[in-house]
């Protein structure tokens, strides 16, 4: 392991153990008002550690629990695309010919489409606040380029003796693919997984703070950087706070990604 | 090279038409519909307003009826905004858009492609060195987070440029803007233009030009430019298509009367001509600035020029 990636993991595993573990040791849920500490900057006496906003919730309790479901989110909704652009992929690259044509044509398509705007109508579609719906606008839409990168791959795979071999001793192709292709991509699609995440949080990140992402009683870094952002000029630590938190998990994230992207596989970007 | 361009201008037809087909029928998906919110309406007006504005017959007529507006470049009435057509709404917004897009898009290119090259052509210099160890930041961080950021130390704590209260005309409320839009953008061109930099100047002709006697600048901007912004050039359509959907985020952090806001108010809303208005619109021109970048990356590159 490089120093980058054991930095980053760590970075991450401390994110993730804090938030988690956020509820055994704060008093403050993320949705209690404290009717006496409104507004009120980082402080030690009453317990908020990170301030207050506007209507007295607990910035710390409430940061937490954004983290929670950023990186919830951010991992099942990277699973979802990952799923979908492995076997998408596999079976163009390992068809081939007109099929391959087809279904890469459509991924073209879709690619050409304005990404964000899918993800807004496809938001639109569930009902408000509704994460599993989250989920799959953004698993859904992710899956792009993980197909691309597969798709290559299992293409130069394809010619390889080994899986010559399997085709030649009667192995069906959904045995080749699971046992021989998906195991030999395997690394690459671990690196551009990592790298996905970052971009999944983001994007949950951005349709909060447009407001079209998680609702109230329920923080997001992305709402709450639209509540700390109106209210700067008074209270910077509303700003701040989930600025930091998302600063912090993007770097590491990304850091990790193309660290492992270094050491696993040829890079297709 | 016109009749390439020509085929490939037709080209985008059937996309726009895909994309145009798609959002059409998800929105409708969408549980809800444009007069939910008005909670007076009785069920005789409601059925009234439905049918002007054919919101009572089926769907494949309707979306017959958009795709005949359309060919006549009528993009409908908006169903929240009374007494306004879509085109009028976005008219009103898209200029400012596009100045605050294409501003950013020009910054980014400038300063990208200028500080990259210096940064390849100086590999030992400690202060572009840490500007591009900055660049990095630049890259991973969303306008969201360095638009409040920037307002907040530019706007408040030391008030060079203001940032409420926006006045038409006045440049002063668009610098931070564009700068948080052209900043991930620059950040990433200075990058590439760095490597593919670098590249070049270990190339032949570059030493040629040297062993000529050419000074640094004819050597630099002369000679390595254009084969070094190659890269550049096909990153590009992607960059234009994140200005586009970006000056969405930096329109709501700045509070600025773009477009953007209707198509996120629109969807909220259910004011479906307004959305697939918006839709349409900056997805013709993504498309578009994405075919230019490909018709420029002929022209810097001959190899890939189609005979």
């Amino acid at each position: 392991m490089t120093p980058r990636i054991r930095v980053s993991l760590a970075v991450l595993v401390l994110l993730a153990a804090i938030s988690l573990a956020a509820p055994s040791f704060t008093s403050w849920t993320h949705d209690a008002i404290d009717w006496q500490n409104q507004a009120v900057p980082p402080q030690v006496e009453a317990g908020h550690w990170l301030g207050t906003d506007r209507l007295g919730r607990d910035l710390f309790a409430r940061g937490m629990q954004a983290l929670r479901i950023s990186l919830a989110l951010g991992v099942l909704a990277t699973l979802i695309s990952v799923l979908i652009g492995v076997t998408w992929g596999a079976i163009a690259g390992f068809a081939g010919g007109r099929i391959d044509a087809a279904m890469m044509r459509f991924v073209d398509i879709v690619y050409a489409l304005p990404y964000v705007f899918i993800v807004i109508i496809l938001s639109t579609l569930l009902p408000r606040g509704s994460l599993a719906g989250l989920f799959l606008a953004i698993g859904a839409v992710g899956w792009l380029t993980m197909a691309r990168i597969v798709r290559g791959q299992t293409l130069s795979l394809r010619k390889r003796e080994f899986i010559q071999a399997a085709i030649a001793s009667g192995v069906r192709v959904p045995g080749i693919l699971w046992r021989h292709i998906v195991p030999n991509v395997l690394g690459t699609v671990i690196a551009y997984a990592t790298l996905t995440i970052p971009q999944v949080i983001l994007f949950e990140s951005f349709l909060s703070f447009l407001g079209l992402g998680v609702q109230e009683p329920y923080a997001s870094l992305g709402s709450l950087i639209n509540e700390g952002a109106q209210e700067m000029e008074s209270s910077p630590w509303m700003l701040l706070v989930p600025a930091g938190l998302l600063t912090a998990m993007l770097l590491a994230f990304n850091a990790l990604g193309e660290g492992l992207r270094a050491r696993l596989g040829p890079g297709d970007e | 090279m016109l009749g390439y361009a020509l085929r490939r201008l037709v080209g985008l037809v059937p996309t726009l038409f895909v994309l145009v087909t798609l959002s059409f029928f998800v929105i409708r998906l969408a549980p809800g519909g444009p007069f939910d919110q008005e909670q007076s309406l009785t069920p005789a007006i409601r059925a009234n307003l439905d049918a002007a504005y054919g919101l009572d017959q089926p769907l494949p007529v309707q979306y017959g009826r958009y795709l005949r507006g359309l060919v006549q470049g009528d993009l409908g009435p908006s169903l929240r905004f009374k007494d306004y057509r879509v085109d009028e709404l976005i008219a009103r917004g898209l200029p400012l858009s596009l100045t605050i897009g294409l501003a950013a898009a020009a910054l980014a290119v400038v300063v990208g492609v200028w500080l990259g090259a210096l940064a390849a052509w100086r590999p030992g210099s400690r202060v572009l060195r840490s500007l591009m160890g900055l660049s990095l930041l630049g890259v991973i961080l969303p306008g969201f987070v360095v638009g409040p950021l920037l307002a907040l130390v530019f706007g408040i704590y030391w008030p060079v440029f203001r940032i409420a209260g926006f006045e038409p005309g006045d440049p002063s409320f668009l610098v931070l803007p564009v700068i948080t839009l052209a900043l991930p953008v620059a950040a990433y061109v200075a990058r590439l233009m760095r490597d593919s930099m670098s590249e070049v100047l270990r190339s032949n002709f570059i030493r040629t030009a040297r062993a000529k006697g050419l000074g640094t600048r004819v050597v630099l901007w002369r000679h390595a430019l254009r084969p070094a912004l190659i890269p550049v050039v096909s990153y590009l359509g992607p960059a234009i298509a994140f200005v586009i959907t970006g000056s969405l985020v930096v329109e709501a952090v700045f509070g600025l009367p773009g477009s953007g806001r209707y198509l996120v108010q629109g969807a909220i809303d259910r004011d479906y001509p307004l959305v697939m208005g918006m839709i349409l619109v900056y997805g013709v021109v993504t498309l578009l600035c994405n075919l230019l970048a490909d018709l420029l990356y002929g022209w810097l590159d001959p190899r890939v020029r189609p005979a």
